[in-house]
């Protein structure tokens, strides 16, 4: 056996697993797809008393597109299903694109949207994408439920805002407003390993040919997705790739990553740089090619 | 209601290669053990069992899985696919398992039973694959002989008979 012992529940119902949640406390962590989850118990790095398995919570599982052009997605939906469904395609495009960097194929089939989120592993792809995007998670507990902003969900090192009793159920991705273009990017040794350095980039162009401020999220140059303040710059400014090279150092020069065995703190700095100009160009000429004139509200 | 259990061991009910067993098992018994201990499916192999090497990749419902990132208490009313169940007689070689041999993708074989299990429902959706598809499709699954060139040799092959026939 490679996990240490662990009592196993299996509810039916999001009201189950919440009592469950609520009866174990801080000995109670649910198990979604797993896949972070079990290589530490197999590792016995991890060693939970109790395993809520959410696997069953069938009510999870969705994926709606609202009338508002906003997205909404079970907690349970599998990364999977995301590269498939043509409403994440076209109404946010920048997890779109991001997913496929996500692990590989055989990970994703049972990977998690929200256990993904709730884990917060700061190189992983998908809390970046929320934070850039502006998702909020609706987080339930027994007997009620809040929502949070992405960018003040995630903490520090695998922390989040989720409180002992707490499951993170929902995400909620705004519309998708008119003249807006999103690049993902990132460098790995091999492709689906955690990136070295990866960004989810958001900027603007209006009517008038000028660009609005530009998100810029980074993962894996910190404890948990990291924006800078840099992306402010590139509004009201006619897009050049002058224009992106100068934001881009401006952002490389905000990050204080680390030094570990995959890469050094320099080496980051110098990934971020180029990966922040190279997902800018591609967000701004996504942006003027969608148009100020496109309705932003696709079916 | 909720199913609960102790550390004790839990039954459970699954379908291996079309044929239904009724389990019993501790929760914490990794699917890729039970299927190689208690079944004696010993095709499925365990490398890194932490989910990277992907050589104990089987089918859960169709889709290609890390059998060592599964309770086997979790497949209980599932369907689980395994390298012994691609084709009903052992003597007769699977179209991809056909293309592996004329290719020489394999050496020491390790790898390679978790790399069809990947690569079978893969050509099921994608009949006519590009070589870089084929690459991106084996991408989570480590081959250290092989230099996967001949891998994806087979993948092709296998491909293009199956267009043919």
């Amino acid at each position: 056996m490679k996990p240490a012992p662990f009592h196993y529940e299996r509810p039916a119902s999001l009201d189950e697993a919440l009592h469950l949640l609520a009866r174990h406390g801080d000995e109670g962590k649910i198990l979604a797809g797993g896949q972070s989850l079990i290589p530490v118990m197999n590792f016995r790095l991890a060693q939970p008393a109790v395993l809520i398995d959410v696997n069953r919570l069938g009510e999870l599982d969705f994926v709606t597109a609202g009338d508002d052009g906003s997205l909404r997605l079970g907690a349970l939906v599998r990364q999977a299903r995301l590269e498939r469904e043509d409403a994440v395609a076209r109404r946010a495009p920048l997890l779109a694109e991001a997913v496929p960097f996500v692990a590989h194929p055989q990970i994703r089939n049972r990977g998690t949207v929200g256990g993904s989120l709730a884990h917060a592993d700061p190189a992983a792809e998908l809390p970046a994408v929320m934070v850039a995007l502006d998702a909020r998670f609706r987080l339930a507990h027994q007997g009620g439920e809040r929502w949070v902003a992405a960018a003040d969900f995630f903490g520090g090192l695998f922390a989040t805002a989720l409180e002992p009793g707490e499951m993170l159920v929902e995400v909620e991705l705004p519309p998708w407003p008119a003249g807006h273009g999103a690049c993902f990017a990132e460098v790995s040794r091999r492709h689906g390993d955690y990136a070295m350095v990866g960004i989810a980039a958001v900027t603007s162009v209006g009517a008038g040919g000028r660009c609005g401020p530009s998100r810029l999220v980074f993962m894996s140059v910190g404890d948990a997705p990291v924006e800078v303040a840099a992306g402010a710059q590139t509004a009201g400014e006619v897009p050049s790739e002058a224009l992106f090279e100068a934001v881009a150092a401006a952002a490389a020069g905000e990050l204080e990553p680390a030094t570990d065995i995959h890469a050094t703190a320099e080496y980051r700095r110098h990934l971020a740089g180029v990966l922040a100009r190279r997902a800018l160009s591609k967000a701004a000429a996504r942006a003027a090619a969608r148009g100020a004139g496109d309705p932003g509200v696709p079916g | 209601m909720s199913e609960s259990s102790t550390d004790s061991r839990r039954p459970f009910t699954l379908t291996v290669n079309g044929v239904e067993h009724r389990a019993e098992a501790e929760p914490r018994l990794l699917l890729s053990d039970f299927l190689r201990h208690d079944l004696g499916l010993t095709g499925t192999h365990v490398g890194c069992e932490h989910g990277v090497c992907g050589a104990c990749t089987v089918l859960l419902d169709g889709d290609p899985v890390r059998s060592c990132l599964l309770l086997a208490v979790q497949t209980d009313g599932c369907e689980v696919t395994t390298v012994e169940g691609l084709t009903p007689d052992p003597e007769v070689l699977h179209p991809l398992q056909q293309a592996f041999w004329e290719s020489h993708a394999l050496q020491c074989g390790f790898c390679t039973a978790g790399i069809l299990m990947t690569l079978v429902p893969f050509l099921a959706a994608h009949p006519d694959p590009s070589e870089e598809e084929v690459r991106r499709a084996l991408s989570g699954n480590l081959c250290r002989c092989t230099g996967y060139q001949h891998i994806v040799d087979a993948v092709l092959l296998a491909a293009r008979r199956s267009r043919e026939s």
